[in-house]
């Protein structure tokens, strides 16, 4: 049942991204983008993260993803490039990606076949994940709380209009 | 019981798809999607690591990392948009003030 969860889950997500390669409207794109980390949520819920799985729904597909589609109804939206000049970057972006994922599995191979034996002792429950974050983790926390009024405040500054034109 | 291998791998693939995303891509805003998708990749890789060693850490690194996207996109997206309304268009082609 869960390894059925896990390919179903990991086929949409994966050919979500795929969908969002391949169609070109903005709009649809964050749609597909939607669907992938609904699905991303689901499978943090398979790796005994349950708290995680809903801040992702929440903020990800939620919050995150709605911003984005604010954005697109401001930008009007276009046709791409032509597909002659597409093709060649293509080519390229399939290059690099295929060099990354070599260079990926030459370096965790090794790794990853001595981790699949190890069992699971502690579960994401928020009361853990809490204690953690305010004894281990509390400075990173406080942080966090700067790093989200400067990302407030640099928004609202540039996106001010100019008072004198 | 899956193995969490499985998840590291699929973190991969979707962290493969989001670069060649960014590359084919020709409009900030997918691009910019296109970095959402590698977080993501890379917050399933924090959390299967976080299985497979029964540890709660690599769960705690994946709200710091869905808060630093959370800033990352108000920015980019601000960015974004003055750059709509400076120059009419969000192509990365029309866009090329630093070609010499």
């Amino acid at each position: 049942m869960g390894l059925f969860l896990f390919i179903l889950l990991a086929l949409i997500s994966a050919s979500a991204v795929l969908a969002m390669i391949v169609t070109k409207n903005q709009a649809y794109n964050a749609l597909f983008l939607v669907l992938a980390f609904a699905s991303l949520g689901g499978l943090f819920g398979l790796l005994n993260a349950p708290f995680i799985a809903v801040v992702q729904i929440i903020i990800y597909a939620g919050a995150i993803m709605v911003l984005f589609i604010f954005a697109i109804m401001m930008i009007n939206l276009r046709e791409g490039l032509p597909p002659e000049k597409k093709r060649r970057i293509l080519y390229i972006s399939l290059v690099l990606g295929l060099v990354f994922l070599i260079e990926i599995i030459l370096a965790a191979s090794g790794r990853l076949s001595s981790l699949a034996g190890t069992e699971v002792t502690e579960t994401g429950n928020p009361v853990d994940l809490g204690r953690l974050l305010f004894t281990k983790y509390l400075y990173p926390f406080e942080i966090t709380s700067i790093l989200i009024i400067a990302a407030l405040v640099g928004a609202l500054v540039l996106l001010k209009k100019k008072e004198k034109e | 019981m899956i193995p969490a291998s499985y998840f590291f791998i699929l973190s991969v693939i979707l962290f493969v798809l989001g670069i060649i995303a960014f590359f084919t891509k020709r409009d900030l805003l997918t691009m910019f999607m296109s970095v959402e998708v590698m977080l993501n990749a890379a917050n399933l890789a924090f959390i299967s690591l976080a299985k497979a060693t029964g540890r709660l850490d690599g769960q705690l690194i994946v709200f710091f990392v869905i808060t630093v996207a959370a800033a990352e996109a108000v920015i980019g997206l601000a960015i974004i948009i003055l750059i709509y309304r400076q120059k009419k268009t969000i192509r990365t082609e029309d866009i090329n003030l630093m070609k010499g």
